[in-house]
Parts: C-alpha cells; structure tokens; sequence
C-alpha cells in the first residue's frame, strides 16, 4: 500500500510542473503585457517597471524564478493591478471563504447523495425510486448557475428568509443558499450512479448466497453489498471536486461572499495574469491532491487492484 | 424414399420462408428500443422544436437584436414586459434591445457551440483513443498518461485563461471547448479499443497484411460507432453547459454576440428590478434544451448498450 501511494504522489508532482509551465507560457504568449495601455508608458519607466517584476530577463530565467518561488516558499509572486497586495495577500483573503462553503457542500452532496442512491434502490421500482430518479435526473440540469438566482427569487424576494449575498464571517444565514447552489446537481450525479451501482450489486450472486445463508438484509447491506456499490462513486468523487472548485467562482461572483473566484473574474477582466496564474495553480494542485486521496481510497476498497 | 423427399422438401420450404424474414442489424434493433422509449422520443420532439424555432423565428420578429426601443428605454420594468402589441413577444433586455431576437440568437449560439464541440471531442477522442489502444506498449503508455495529466488539471480555469489572454471570440471558444473535450472520450475509446484488437477479425485482418491504421480506420472504429455515439450525445448537453457557465462570469464571447449563459447572467442579475422575465425565458430554453438532450442521450445509451439485452 505504502508503496502504492509513493508511486501515484510521483506521478502526481510532474503533473504538477506541467500545469504551472503550460499557464506560465500560456500568460507569457498572450499579445500584451500586463503594462500595455493605450496611452504608452515612457520606454524609461517600462524599462524600470519591467525589472522591478523581472520581467526583462529571458523567459526561462522567469520561469525558474517563478517556480522557485512557488515551491520553496509558496509565493506567488505581485499583483500586476493592485500594487499593495500580492497574489499570496488575495489568495489568503479569499479562500477560506470559498473552502469553507465547499467543503460544506462537497461532504453535503457526497453523504445525501450516497444515501439517496441507496435508499431508491433497496425500494427498486416503487414509487419511491420513481421520485428518486425524477428528481435526480432534473437537477442534473440544474447547474450552480441556474440555482442561484432560482434560489435568490425564492428565499430573498419572495419570502425574504435568506440575505441575497454576503458573508458576514460565516454566518449561518450567509452559508445556506451557496452551500445548496454549489451541492445539488453533483448530489444527483452521484445519487444516480449509487442507484445503479447498488442495483447491480444487490442482484450479483454473492448477495445471493449471502441470503440464501440466511443473513440478516442489514448485514447484507452494509457488510456485503455497500463497498462494492461505493466504487463508481469514489471514482466519480474526483471530477465532481473539480467541478465544484470551478462552480465556486460562480458562487462567489453571484453571492459576493468575498471568495477566491471573485477575485478570479476581476483578474481575468483586468487582464491581471499573476492573480489568474497563482488562482489556476492553487486549484490544480487541489484537485491533483484530490485525486490522488480519491485513488488510494479506491484502490483500498477494491480488492482486485495489486499494489 | 418418398418420406425423405418429403421432408427434404419441407426443409426447402422452411429454408426459403427463413430466407423472407429479414434480418434485424444493430442499428434496426436500436432505433425499434429508441422510439419505444416515450420520454428519448418526447425528447426528439421537442429538441426538433426549438430548432425549429431557431430556424423559423427571425421571420416572425419584428425588431432585430441590435435594434434598441427607445420608447421602453429606462422603463423597462413598467413597458418591457413581453407582449403582442409592442412587438416584444418576449419583452425587452436591460438595454431595451427585443428578447426574442436576442433568445433565438442565443440559443443558436448555445447549440452550434454543443455540435461542434461534440464533434471536435468526437474526431480527435476517437482517433486518439484508438491509436493508443491498438498500439500498444510505450506508446499506449505514453499516450495515456498525457490523458491522465491533462484530465487533472481544472479545465474551466485553462478555457477562461486562453480566452482573456487570446480573445474572446467563437473561434477562442472552441479551440479551448476543442482542447479539453476529447479527453474522457479518448479513455473510453482506449478501452474498448483494447478489448476488439484481439478479435479473430482483426487477427484475419492483420494476417492480409492490412496497415495498422486502415485496420482501425476500417475495423476498429466501425465497431466503437454504438459507444462513440451514445458518449457524444452526452457530450452535447456537457459542451453546452460549459460554454454558458463561462458566459455566465461574462467571460464567453463578447457583445453583440450572445449566448443562453449570457442571457440568464443579466436576467439573473436585473431579478431585484422586476423584469423577471429576462431570466425565465433564456432559462426556458436553456432547461428545455438541455434536458431533453440528458433524454435523448438515455435513450440512446439504453438503445445501444448490449448489456441491457
């Protein structure tokens, strides 16, 4: 096992560097530096603006300095537009806002919808998995962007129970509508690939035998049959992360809660490439940290990997 | 004797009467369990009517997208709402610009962007995908493990990026749509592929003395069209909701050029004013759209899948 897991951690970190050198050359690619306006800057001060950010030294100079930075001492280097703050400064502003909402959800989607897929298959083709299945497969088209105004006509204009934004430190009134946004189309995803999942298990002939032996249906449900039925979702549970990181920005824009992804959207208008840079990076290595859990898990539920 | 003639001739007669049932091929069976599926074909309906919409609809309106009333201009909330007189069938925007050019523009956006980006995920996915999979070896190795690589790596944040940093243009769209899509397609084609190349067809194939990439062009990928099929259907709805999801953060393409994600992102954000119909009707269509391409997808998964037998 140990071994294993060495393994996948130095396939994940070339995956890594890979990420941060295709972003830094795509920023540095792009027509237009950071400091192009329309009314040119005095060759002198560009000059000068230039090495201040290092920008004048030759591009794999930049990219060593840049990946130094990033790996010794988690630093992102300056803002491009805000001189005062460094992209370190907005990242740690922002994202425990954004972590604490995901999180939220993500343990939200994955617990309600497991017991969901669950539940509809133990009662297979009553009215129960019928309803089930009905609203799972509409709120699959219901993504984040799409339940947050549904949500805001709702519980903000119409019975004005929840504020329309904010954050407010956390509180619980502030946490709810984002928290419900973010969750519920994955919730449905994963409550149907449970449903199927455990669907197929309940009818596998191992279950059979074990009732045959005459266990009790409890048992057989949660010492048989729940972990194989867990493996699909586990292996789901890696791109609805993903997903869910890149559903926060839109929950930050939309809900102002003062997260990561609103910084995210200014920079990318403003065309502030070290933001975008140092935002893209953190999420990637999230979700590649992500993943990887997400694997040894699997690979600790399923007895036909070899380590 | 005469017995056993007679039952020659019965065997004849059965033989030729067998010879008259014709044989139901793959694509028969499927399309026969497709229409049987009442929600795949409501789907079909109504999929055909908003592009038939699309299609149809210019000729009916009476202000063009760009066209801006001024009468309504600043009042939206007390004259923009939808009505027949105005000509507004679908009321006015923000702006005063008429929704119901700016809705069937959007949604011919919202299903080009789908089409084309299915196909670029389905040519390049399948292709790939193949290739790695009939190969073999260090290249297979290889070939999959940039897969894996580039599958980890938060897709949404590298669209957004070649958009602000190139422009904001269609062609940026599917060029990053383009980039990420074939992904997933090029790992289930691999699979599969694997699976086929050890079929005595292949193996007859081989022993002729066919190339190795007619062999896949001409026995490999034949034999992926039911998989391949039902994955892009899938991936319509998929590319869709990518592409208004970047419209939504307003990063997708730019004025005049909209799209659904575009729309429901004003409506969404002009709710409080009371103009709610700029959100429920883009979302009308969004939702419409997109649920019954989740139908038609089933459907077609359930009319192709040989486990379900």
């Amino acid at each position: 096992m140990l071994n294993y897991i060495l393994r996948r951690l130095l396939t994940a970190i070339p995956t890594l560097l890979v990420l941060v050198i295709i972003c830094f050359l795509m920023m540095h690619a792009a027509p237009g530096g950071p400091f192009t306006s329309e009314r040119p800057l005095p060759p002198e001060v560009l000059a000068n603006i230039e090495a201040k950010y290092g920008l004048d030294k030759p591009l794999y100079a930049q990219l060593w300095d840049y990946l130094v930075g990033v790996v010794t001492r988690f630093d992102f280097g300056p803002s491009f537009i805000y001189k005062d703050r460094s992209v370190n400064d907005i990242i740690a502003q922002g994202f425990p806002v954004t972590l604490t909402y995901g999180t939220i959800s993500f343990v939200l989607a994955t617990i309600v919808g497991v017991a969901m897929g669950v539940f509809a298959a133990l009662r297979h083709n009553t009215w129960v998995d019928y309803l089930a299945v009905g609203a799972t497969f509409s709120a699959q088209a219901l993504p984040n962007f799409v339940m947050a105004p549904i949500l805001v006509i709702i519980f903000t204009w119409q019975l004005g129970w929840l504020p329309g934004g904010g954050w407010n430190g956390g509180q619980w009134q502030y946490v709810v509508m984002p928290v419900i946004a973010l969750s519920t189309s994955y919730m449905a995803s994963i409550a149907r690939i449970q449903r199927t999942a455990m669907l197929e298990v309940l009818h596998s002939n191992f279950v059979r035998t074990a009732r045959a032996k005459g266990l009790p249906s409890s048992t057989i449900i949660w010492r048989h049959a729940m972990k194989p039925a867990l493996m699909p979702v586990v292996s789901y549970l890696g791109p609805s992360f993903v997903a869910m990181i890149t559903g926060s920005v839109v929950i930050d824009l939309y809900f102002s809660t003062g997260g990561v992804g609103l910084h995210y959207v200014n920079a990318a208008l403003n065309r502030d490439y070290a933001v975008m840079l140092g935002v893209t990076i953190l999420y990637g290595a999230l979700t590649i940290l992500f993943n990887l859990v997400a694997d040894i898990v699997y690979a600790w539920l399923d007895p036909k990997i070899r380590y | 004797m005469i017995t056993n003639s007679d039952r020659m001739d019965r065997i004849t007669e059965a033989l030729d009467e067998a010879a008259d049932i014709k044989g139901r091929s793959l694509w028969a069976d499927a399309r026969r369990r497709f229409l049987r599926n009442k929600a795949a074909t409501g789907a079909v309906v109504a999929l055909l009517l908003v592009v038939l919409f699309v299609i149809i609809g210019p000729y009916f309106a009476v202000w063009s997208n760009e066209e801006i009333d001024w009468n309504v201009m600043g009042m939206v909330a007390e004259k923009g709402a939808p009505s027949i007189e105005s000509g507004h069938f679908f009321g006015v925007d923000e702006l005063g610009r008429d929704l119901y050019s700016r809705t069937i523009q959007a949604t011919r956006t919202s299903l080009i962007v789908g089409v084309i980006g299915a196909i670029v995920a389905v040519t390049i996915g399948t292709i790939y995908g193949a290739t790695a999979g009939f190969v073999g070896g260090w290249v297979d190795g290889l070939m999959m493990r940039f897969v894996d690589i580039m599958i980890a790596i938060p897709y949404m944040f590298i669209i957004i990026l070649l958009m602000v940093m190139f422009e904001r243009s269609f062609f940026m769209l599917f060029v990053g749509i383009g980039i990420i899509s074939w992904l997933e397609m090029a790992r289930i084609v691999r699979g599969q592929t694997l699976s086929l190349k050890n079929r005595e067809f292949v193996e007859a194939a081989k022993a002729c003395g066919v190339g190795w990439f007619t062999i896949i062009l001409r026995h490999i990928i034949p034999n992926l069209l039911g998989l391949v099929v039902v994955f892009a259907s899938l991936l319509v709805p998929l590319m869709i909701l990518i592409e208004s999801f970047i419209s939504f953060l307003g990063l997708g393409v730019q004025e005049p050029q909209t799209s659904l994600g575009a729309l429901i992102s004003e409506g969404a954000g002009t709710i409080l004013y009371g103009t709610i119909w700029q959100l429920f009707i883009p979302l009308f269509f969004f939702l419409v759209t997109i649920i019954s391409l989740f139908f038609i997808g089933d459907g077609l998964r359930d009319a192709l899948d040989p486990k379900d037998r």
